[in-house]
C-alpha cells in the first residue's frame, strides 16, 4: 500500500493503537525496580499528553514532569517588555509569531500596546515582513523572533534575504532559545540561585520538531554522560505512547540509550542546511534568564556581531529596560519545571492565576503546564 | 508553538525557492529555502511550519510505523481472544471455533 495524507493524521491518532500501547506499558511496567519520572520537554508533547488524557491510561509507577518546552511561557518579562517599548516607538512597527499576542508584561501586552495606537502585527511566517517592510518604507519593521531551534532557521532566512535584498528597514530582536542547554541545566544545575535543586527526572522524551533541524545528535550527551535515556518522539498521541513504551523498555532490559521513536521525520543529523543559516548568522549568548528557571549558560542566541546593524537590541538600547523582573513569590512554576511539584499544588493554580490572567510562566501560553492541566485537569 | 502540518507538494515554483502544498484539501504556498535544490519533489510529503518546509516525511518510515501499530493491534486481538476464551470455557462452541481458526 502506498502512503496516503490521511494515513499521517488517522493511524498516528488511532485510539486502538493507543489503548494497545498502554497495555504493552502496563506489561512493562510491572517488571520496573522502582517508579520512573520521564520529562517531556517539549510544550507541544505536554498539549498531546493533557489533551488525550494519556496519564490517565499509564500505570502509577509511570509518571510524567512536564518540561520548559514552551518559547512563549518561558520569557522573562523584561523580554516582553522590550517588545512592549519597541512597539510604542513612533516610528516602527513591530512583528511577532501569533503566540506572543496574549503574553504580559510589566506594562501590559502587545494586544494592549496596540489598543494604544502602536503598530503591532501578528504574522503567520516571518517572510511576510517583507512585504510590510516594501508597504512602509518610511517605518522601522522590527522581527521580534521568538521560538527554539525549530524556529531559528526561519528567522536566519529572513536575515538572509533582508541582506541579499538590500531592505534597509527590517531588524530584529533576537530571543531563540536552544534545548540541550537546559534539558542539562535541569538534571545538572548551574544556577548558584538554586537552593532547593532535587532532580527528579528519569528520561527525557525528546521533542518532535526541535529535532528535526537539529538532529538527534544533539541528545547523545545525554545517555553517554548523565545517565539519561532520550526518545525522539513525534507529536501525534499514537507516537507518544510508543516513545513512553521505548523508555520504559530501556528501563526494564536495563538499557540507557538515544533512540528514535520519530524515524519517519527525524534523523541524525538533522536539516544541514537549515543548521548551517542558524550558523552563519546566530551565535549564543552566555547567559538567557528563563522564566521560572532563572539563568541558563549558553542557551540564548543573538545575531552574530558583524550584523549588529540589523540587531534592534543594539540600535534601542538606550530606550530598551534592562532590570530583571522576578517571577511572582506564591508561583511555583521553577519547582514544576523541576518536577518538583505538580501545578495543581500551586496555591494560585486556578484561582489567581488562569489562562486569561497569567501570573506564572507554565499558565501563559496553553503548552503550558499549567494551562493544561486548567484546561483538560477533569480527565486526571 | 513547534507543531507541524504534514503536507503533500503539489507545485514548485521554476526556481525553487516556493511550492504548493495541500493539507487535507486546503492549498498554501511554503518557503522551500531551508531545503537543498531539487530535494522538494510534486508528490512528496512534507513538515510544514510558519510557512516553511522544514523536512520531507520519510514514506517508507511511516508506512513500517503503521504496519508495526496493525502488528500490534492484530496481536492484541488475539490475545483478547484467548484471554475470553480462558475466562469462559463454558462456553465449548467458542473454544471449539478458536481451535477451528488455529488449524485453518
Amino acid at each position: 500500500m502506498g502512503l496516503e495524507l490521511k494515513n499521517l493524521y488517522d493511524d498516528f491518532r488511532d485510539g486502538d493503537t493507543i489503548k494497545a500501547y498502554a497495555k504493552i506499558i502496563a506489561e512493562d511496567a510491572k517488571k520496573l525496580k522502582k517508579p520512573i519520572s520521564i520529562m517531556e520537554v517539549c510544550g507541544g508533547h505536554t498539549h498531546t499528553i493533557m489533551k488525550f488524557g494519556l496519564p490517565q491510561l499509564l500505570p502509577a509507577n509511570v509518571n510524567f514532569i512536564h518540561g520548559p518546552g514552551c518559547p512563549v511561557c518561558i520569557m522573562p518579562k523584561e523580554r516582553i517588555d522590550h517588545a512592549y517599548v519597541l512597539a510604542m516607538q513612533a516610528d516602527v512597527i513591530l512583528v511577532t509569531l501569533g503566540d506572543m499576542i496574549k503574553v504580559p508584561g510589566s506594562n501590559g501586552s502587545l494586544q494592549d500596546a496596540r489598543a494604544k495606537g502602536a503598530d503591532v502585527r501578528f504574522v503567520y511566517s516571518p517572510m511576510e515582513c517583507i512585504k510590510i517592510a516594501e508597504e512602509n518604507p518610511e517605518k522601522k519593521v522590527i522581527f521580534f523572533a521568538i521560538g527554539f531551534e525549530t524556529t531559528t532557521p526561519m528567522t536566519a532566512v529572513l536575515v538572509d534575504q533582508v541582506i541579499k535584498l538590500n531592505i534597509p528597514n527590517i531588524f530584529f530582536h533576537i530571543n531563540h532559545v536552544t534545548v540541550p542547554e537546559v534539558m542539562v541545566e535541569l538534571i545538572d544545575s548551574r544556577d548558584v540561585h538554586v537552593d532547593s535543586y532535587n532532580n527528579q527526572i528519569d528520561a527525557f522524551l525528546g521533542p518532535s520538531h526541535v529535532s528535526v533541524i537539529s538532529g538527534s545528535k544533539i541528545y547523545d550527551k545525554f545517555p553517554r554522560d548523565y545517565g539519561r535515556p532520550v526518545v525522539v518522539t513525534g507529536f501525534e498521541p499514537v507516537d507518544a505512547m510508543q516513545g513512553i513504551s521505548m523508555i520504559v523498555k530501556q528501563f526494564v532490559e536495563e538499557r540507557c540509550e538515544l533512540e528514535v521513536q520519530y524515524k519517519r521525520v527525524v534523523n541524525h543529523d538533522g536539516n544541514l542546511k537549515a543548521q548551517a543559516l542558524i550558523e552563519q548568522y546566530f551565535e549564543k549568548m552566555s547567559l538567557f534568564r528563563w522564566r521560572g528557571l532563572g539563568n541558563v549558560p549558553d542557551s540564548g542566541l543573538k545575531l552574530r556581531e558583524a550584523y549588529k546593524a540589523y540587531d534592534a537590541e543594539v540600535l534601542y538600547k538606550d530606550v530598551l529596560p534592562i532590570a530583571e523582573i522576578e517571577d511572582h513569590k506564591l508561583c511555583i512554576c521553577g519547582d514544576i519545571l523541576r518536577g518538583m511539584a505538580k501545578p495543581q499544588e500551586c496555591t494560585i493554580f486556578g484561582t489567581a492565576c488562569k489562562p486569561t490572567t497569567p501570573i506564572g510562566s507554565c499558565m501563559v501560553s496553553s503548552e503550558g503546564a499549567c494551562a493544561a492541566y486548567y484546561k483538560y485537569g477533569n480527565l486526571i | 508553538m513547534c507543531l507541524s502540518i504534514p503536507s503533500k507538494v503539489v507545485k514548485v515554483s521554476d526556481d525553487k525557492t516556493m511550492c504548493t502544498v495541500d493539507t487535507m484539501g486546503v492549498q498554501r504556498d511554503a518557503n522551500l529555502m531551508m531545503m537543498d535544490d531539487d530535494d522538494v519533489k510534486i508528490g512528496d510529503y512534507v513538515l510544514l511550519h510558519i510557512g516553511f518546509v522544514m523536512n520531507k516525511i520519510d514514506e517508507d518510515e511511516a508506512l513500517s510505523s503503521i504496519e508495526t501499530y496493525k502488528e500490534i493491534l492484530e496481536v492484541m486481538d488475539e490475545e483478547d481472544r484467548k484471554r475470553a476464551i480462558l475466562e469462559d470455557d463454558e462456553c465449548k462452541a467458542r473454544s471449539q471455533q478458536y481451535v477451528e481458526e488455529i488449524k485453518s
